[in-house]
């Protein structure tokens, strides 16, 4: 079980949400998705993203500058 | 996991092209199967943006002078203001780290998203398969309700 780290700041729609997808499909099932963005949908999306995926959001920060979330891929 | 959108793309305006991209390729990160359907004026944005000889009449000729030959052509619905409009705004989006509809394109079909032409419009417009960028397979309506029919979101741009 490893952790991937992402940097999509500055990524604007739908980047972010494509580099979660593409770290999901290279990992294995348990990894950890590391992702910080500065998009704002992005808080939103990635909810829904793992809602559809079925892939686990462990944790959302939401901060002033960027977005921070961890994604188990299940 | 493992559902189908289809977007026809209908329209050749840089602004509904580009909105059209951006929801397939979201659309493919979502896992679905996404497949656009290219008719009429969206077919220009998947031509070449060489010129490629091939044979045709005058009429044909005109058509393809006429129109924008590919992605990097198509102009905004809006606001255009004979082109300049349009530099604006693509200069805008990339200094805003917007994707260009070159690379939504290319991107799309990494994800795997299936582009069709219609192959009305091309015999319309007189334009060729060689004219068309690579990966775009071609066919009618039929190809597009049987896709359609399988698929739970279909949209029209």
């Amino acid at each position: 079980m490893a952790d991937i780290h992402l940097n999509c700041k500055g990524l604007q729609c739908p980047g972010p949400i494509m580099q979660v997808f593409k770290a999901a499909k290279e990992a294995v099932v348990g990894d950890v998705i590391h992702v910080k963005v500065t998009d704002r949908g992005f808080t939103k999306d990635i909810q829904a993203w793992c809602k559809k995926t079925g892939h686990e959001l462990l944790e959302l920060v939401d901060g002033d500058t960027e977005i921070q979330a961890k994604i188990l891929r299940k | 996991m493992g559902d189908k959108k289809t977007i026809i793309v209908f329209s050749g305006d840089l602004d509904k092209v580009m909105a059209s991209l951006i929801i397939a390729n979201g659309a493919a990160a979502m896992g679905s199967e996404v497949t656009m359907f290219f008719t009429f004026w969206g077919l220009n944005t998947l031509r070449k943006a060489k010129k490629v000889k091939v044979k045709k009449d005058f009429m044909e000729s005109m058509f393809g002078w006429m129109m924008p030959r590919g992605a990097e052509k198509l102009s905004l619905s809006k606001m255009n203001f004979g082109g300049m409009g349009t530099q604006m705004m693509k200069s805008i989006m990339k200094k805003k780290n917007v994707n260009s509809l070159p690379e939504l394109i290319e991107s799309a079909q990494m994800m795997g998203v299936k582009m069709i032409a219609c192959t009305m419009t091309m015999d319309v417009m007189g334009i060729k398969e060689e004219e068309l960028i690579d990966g775009v397979e071609l066919a009618g309506v039929a190809s597009y309700l049987g896709e359609a029919d399988e698929a739970n979101v279909n949209l029209f741009i």
